[in-house]
């Protein structure tokens, strides 16, 4: 009898959860958030000098970006780009790590919540209000702007993007091997090198891809504190788009956000990995 | 998103305790120097006096606040009336977000649902795919909807295609087309908490309503509503603020006519503008909103929290 039970429970438990009209809902939700990025994936293979008119398939605007005549350009800021992503991701994850072994690992503290604010106070602060006092902030010190300074940027709000896989993960680790490791006379340097940080990877390997994701897809804060004629990639973009949407263009962002799911796509797999072997 | 690892305490140990300001200091050093001095800089800034051709002199004024509120002449000497020029671009500002939260609570509310009641082991894929679009750069997403929502764009071939509409219509620099880049841009962030919210709740409480003869629109509004308040609350708050201080929708999608006061701090220092105190005490202004609405919501929801212990 009692699995019939639990299978008639469980009918109109199903029943109950089902609202009419809310499957076609998330399919729209879906269609919206998908339609867009799908139009321009399409568009940047159209055969026209025109974005309107559609003249059949071809890769000329990706060859275009790569020899056309705003070719070097979109290297240099492509260069930019992925180079301060990299240094980026590096540098906030390592940061990340460490604070948030202290976090987790480091018993109940009075600095402890004030801590977490200042870690999640870029996620805070309004970009365009982090732009603002990033920009006065190099002014006011007088620092040349440049290079540098999107990379002095892009690290700090990098860092909560990296704190949060890397900190859920370390959450979901049982410190019992910690606990046998130094049970069997490891010192406590020793449990984190050669224990948690091995079961981290995961967890960490996600925050540097979310890190990196978000340093390359920055532009607010890069177009604040970057110099004249210093671009990335989305710097550059709009730089273009404000002359209207070219091709060339689109062909250029949608390489960009293939990257970008991709990208997301291993850091999901990645930190799905099993946290408990 | 925040949310959701920041409150975690459950798994905490103290193995490292001794280490643990050691492990702490390069984010402290590091978030403190080139974050929270910022923001400080920028409170000083918003109190000193402009300079012509963008720049500061270090003297302290309330100019750029009063420039905000008050309009005293050309010359500063006329008596003070209300300056509405950026009165009205902020309540803008409110507004669109307002549209743009309400548009996404509308898609976002049934699909955060939906994917909740979804069986275990297909929700994390469903999650995943609207996260997606989330990681995919803001301006890309944004040109899109511009590629979109054009006079001869897609949208309007389609609409003219199915028969809907005889001619196009014209979406691009409208107020629409900014709520829509807004509803756009942070839709994914509506959807994320709910769902959080949905997936906790517990369904026999439906069950229990159901067996007393409530529909199931009734369950859903007295029971499952209250119950999940918190997520809604949640996602209307991280889609409205950054729609608020947004500057690429209302740049690319609005023209001119349609400024939001991210184009404003925009145009005072990257702009023609070059009023570096007042693009400090505009951005300051929407910094403490910003932080008004977060810290209501924080009480807000350790009280909720106490109530439920």
């Amino acid at each position: 009898m009692r699995p019939l039970m639990r299978r008639f429970m469980h009918q109109s438990q199903t029943d109950i959860k089902t609202l009419p009209g809310f499957y076609t809902v998330t399919l729209l939700c879906l269609v919206i958030l998908y339609a867009p990025l799908l139009v321009v994936t399409v568009y940047s293979l159209n055969d026209s000098t025109s974005i309107t008119n559609w003249e059949g398939v071809s890769f000329r605007w990706y060859v275009d970006v790569f020899t056309g005549p705003e070719s070097q350009k979109f290297k240099i800021a492509a260069w930019n780009s992925f180079t301060i992503a990299i240094a980026a991701a590096t540098i906030a994850a390592t940061i990340a790590t460490l604070a948030a072994t202290a976090m987790v690992r480091g018993g109940k503290f009075k600095l402890r919540t004030v801590s977490l604010g200042l870690i999640s106070l870029p996620l805070m602060v309004p970009e365009i209000v982090l732009a603002v006092a990033t920009l006065i902030f190099f002014n006011a010190i007088d620092f040349t702007r440049g290079y540098a300074t999107i990379l002095i940027a892009h690290i700090a709000f990098c860092i909560p993007f990296a704190y949060l896989p890397i900190s859920a993960r370390m959450q979901g680790i049982d410190d019992s091997y910690e606990q046998a490791a130094q049970d069997l006379y490891a010192t406590k340097r020793q449990a984190f090198t050669r224990i948690l940080l091995p079961m981290m990877i995961p967890g960490i390997i996600s925050g540097y891809l979310l890190a990196f994701i978000v340093s390359l897809d920055d532009f607010i804060i890069t177009n604040f504190v970057k110099a004249a004629g210093v671009e990335t990639l989305p710097t550059a973009i709009f730089g273009s788009v404000k002359q209207g949407i070219k091709p060339n263009i689109m062909a250029i962002s949608t390489m960009l956000l293939g990257v970008s799911i991709l990208l997301v796509t291993i850091s999901y797999f990645v930190s799905k990995t099993d946290s408990k072997k | 998103m925040a949310g959701g690892a920041a409150s975690g305490g459950s798994a905490t140990t103290d193995t490292y305790k001794e280490a643990r300001n050691w492990l702490l200091l390069p984010a402290w050093v590091y978030l403190g120097a080139f974050v929270l001095i910022p923001v400080i800089m920028m409170l000083i800034y918003s109190f000193l006096t402009k300079e012509f051709r963008g720049g500061i002199i270090w003297d302290f004024s309330l100019a750029a606040y009063g420039q905000f509120f008050f309009d005293r002449g050309l010359f500063g000497d006329e008596p003070a009336k209300i300056e509405w020029t950026y009165i009205t671009i902020f309540w803008r500002s409110i507004w669109q977000a307002a549209v743009a939260t309400l548009l996404a609570l509308a898609i976002g509310f049934p699909t955060a649902y939906f994917i909740a009641t979804r069986p275990q082991k297909a929700r994390p894929m469903w999650v995943f795919l609207i996260t997606i679009p989330y990681w995919v750069n803001l301006l890309i997403r944004t040109v899109s909807m511009k590629f979109m929502l054009r006079d001869t764009g897609p949208l309007n071939d389609f609409l003219m295609g199915t028969g809907l509409i005889n001619d196009p219509i014209t979406i691009i620099n409208t107020n629409f087309a900014v709520q829509l880049g807004l509803f756009y841009s942070y839709l994914p962030f509506m959807v994320l908490p709910i769902y959080a919210c949905v997936e906790r709740y517990n369904f026999s409480l439906s069950e229990a309503a159901a067996d007393l003869y409530a529909s199931k629109w009734v369950t859903l509004r007295r029971i499952l509503l209250p119950a999940v308040k918190p997520g809604v609350i949640a996602g209307c708050i991280l889609v409205f603020v950054p729609s608020m201080g947004s500057f690429l929708a209302p740049d690319l999608l609005g023209g001119a006519k349609n400024f939001m006061i991210g184009s404003l701090i925009e145009e005072q220092f990257k702009g023609n503008a070059g009023n570096w105190p007042f693009g400090a005490a505009a951005s300051m202004v929407l910094l403490s909103m910003v932080l008004i609405i977060l810290m209501v919501f924080a009480r807000q929801q350790a009280r909720a929290e106490k109530e439920a212990s």
